[in-house]
């Protein structure tokens, strides 16, 4: 099983950034799971959100401490949350910002992947909303989803012209991490 | 959950149960908006708006008003649905009782969520445990199939000729409620076969003009109690009978009133309810490969309390630990008293502990699991209280 903490701010989408992984591992005939860290939420407040894939059917129903995998939406998060906290030395975190990855302090041995998600968006979504392109980094960084069934699970999401600019969005991100 | 199927589909837990409601077809849903039941009721609002669900859909001034409104629903012979949870069901207090008294057989999801004071959103079941003693029949969901299934389930069940009683379909606020996996969807047409139109034997009709529930003195009363008391020991029969009726059709059974997870073999049982059974069976599996002989009995059905089926279950068990999410306040918990009761005029002199768990949301992991299953073999040795809040944090005391 492998494991997946989501960090955002509320309105960031981190839920369904969750939600998406679930749709895409299911796509590609694993099981799935995602949840929120069930909180009070409001918008610009840390939040939390989940994502589990596995070989069979998913029963456990503890939050993710030691997880396999982190997202990071926002890089100011790294100043008030251990974004790292449990993740295995073996994991991956990727966190969206445009400063050195050496500068970020991050205190985990796992391998740290940056991509400046923020302006991918802003260039082609034309709005701050990050969590399609981070999933795109995702994908490419874990290849534990694949990106055709993630681009499903998003073009069922986004529909239109909406849908076409995620993809996009995912695209660019896959490459770059890739 | 069973095994995987072409028809699975990952959604959220809220639109699952909404879904299973529109396939179980009400005449009038009647709610209040609570978290974290909202999205269940969101959901419906939208199939009634979309079309895709004909029902009457009443919102109104507070779960009181909802739970009155579908009793004039279901004396008048239409089926009626509703949801809530934690303060709202401790607002339907009153209107619980009457239901039951008047053998109206709604049906009702109660996302489970502590209630306050202090105000606490998050999961436990203090609030349908606490209403264990109103003549509704209960069942304890573990994953998000389950909860739909057993919304199925609980209509056939309450709405039976011998039995025509309420029913709730408790599951985990947040952690059902709230997560997408894998589930499959009822089908429309098997869950009309399964389910017919509400077949009412007394009906309010001007044409034929009948009070229901309005007064019995004490030349009577007792004999109403007896009733209802008989038809919740009937509906035992009844719970299982639908659970392999329902095997039949759609392929999936968890167990009746119970269900054993390595139980046959166990000397330390857990006995518990809800989502955390899932998280419990990881822990099993985890120990059963270390060679311990821990196994789980899950309790699906918590009212009625399956006496006989759990002394029978638990007979061969060295030591029972009790993980349920409620406390008694004044003695221990609610499943933790139940089953020691249960056991008293047996045979059955087998040590049970009990430990009120993830209260307000409190996480419990497979660690937990592991240091509850730690203290059931000290309570062999008779070093464990009988009865603990895991996981107290008495620096904060």
């Amino acid at each position: 099983m492998k494991e997946i903490r989501l960090h955002g701010r509320g309105g960031q989408g981190s839920v369904t950034a969750a939600e998406i992984i679930a749709v895409a591992a299911f796509e590609d005939k694993r099981f799935s799971q995602a949840f929120p860290a069930f909180g009070v939420e409001r918008r610009g407040a840390p939040v939390m959100a989940f994502a589990r894939i596995a070989d069979k059917p998913i029963r456990v129903r503890s939050q993710i401490y030691e997880p396999d995998y982190v997202i990071v939406q926002d890089v100011t998060l790294l100043d008030v949350v251990d974004v790292a906290a449990g993740l295995k030395p073996t994991g991956k975190i990727i966190i969206n910002t445009d400063r050195p990855r050496e500068g970020l302090n991050l205190k985990t041995d796992a391998e740290v992947i940056t991509i400046d998600a923020t302006k991918i968006a802003m260039e082609i979504l034309k709005r701050p909303i990050v969590n399609t392109t981070m999933l795109g980094a995702f994908c490419g960084a874990s290849r534990e989803v694949g990106l055709e069934s993630l681009n499903k699970a998003i073009s069922e999401r986004f529909k239109g012209e909406l849908g076409k600019k995620n993809l996009l969005a995912i695209k660019t991100a896959f490459e770059r991490v890739s | 959950m069973s095994g995987k199927t072409a028809n699975m589909k990952v959604v959220e837990g809220s639109y699952a149960v909404a879904h299973a409601v529109m396939c179980c077809r009400p005449d009038v849903i009647s709610a209040y908006p609570i978290t974290p039941q909202t999205h269940i009721v969101e959901n419906l609002s939208q199939m009634v708006a979309d079309g895709e669900l004909n029902s009457k859909f009443l919102t109104v001034d507070s779960e009181f008003s909802a739970l009155s409104v579908l009793v004039g629903v279901c004396a008048a012979g239409g089926r009626g649905y509703s949801s809530t949870t934690s303060q709202g069901l401790a607002l339907m207090n009153e209107v619980l009782y009457n239901v039951s008294g008047m053998r109206l057989p709604i049906v009702m999801n109660v996302a489970n969520r502590a209630i306050g004071a202090p105000l606490n959103i998050w999961n436990d079941q203090q609030d349908s445990i606490g209403a264990r003693d109103v003549g509704w029949l209960q069942i304890y969901c573990e994953d998000v199939q389950e909860a739909v299934d057993a919304t199925l389930q609980a209509y056939k069940i309450a709405e039976d000729k011998e039995i025509r009683m309420p029913a709730m379909v408790c599951m985990d606020g947040f952690v059902l409620t709230h997560v997408y996996e894998p589930v499959e969807l009822l089908d429309k047409e098997k869950a009309r076969d399964f389910l017919p139109d509400f077949q009412p034997d007394n009906i309010l009709d001007p044409a034929h003009p009948k009070t229901f529930g309005a007064f019995a003195d004490p030349s009577a009363f007792t004999e109403f109690r007896y009733q209802q008391f008989e038809a919740q020991q009937k509906s035992m029969a009844k719970i299982e009978k639908v659970a392999r009726e329902f095997e039949e059709v759609f392929g999936r059974y968890y167990g009746g009133l119970l269900d054993g997870y390595y139980l046959d073999d166990a000397e330390i049982v857990i006995v518990s309810l809800g989502s955390v059974v899932g998280t419990i069976k990881d822990a099993v599996d985890a120990m059963r490969a270390e060679g311990k002989k821990v196994g789980l009995l899950k309790l699906r059905c918590y009212r009625p309390f399956p006496v006989q089926a759990l002394r029978k279950a638990l007979k061969e068990a060295s030591v029972i630990a009790v993980i349920e999410k409620d406390v008694t306040i004044g003695c221990e918990a609610g499943l933790v008293t139940d089953l020691k009761a249960s056991f008293y005029n047996s045979n059955i002199r087998t040590p049970i502990i009990g430990f009120a768990a993830g209260l307000g949301g409190r996480d419990i992991t497979i660690k937990d699991i592991r240091n509850i299953v730690a203290k059931a073999e000290a309570a062999r040795k008779g070093q464990q209280p009988e009865f603990e809040f895991l996981n107290l944090r008495t620096e904060i005391l």
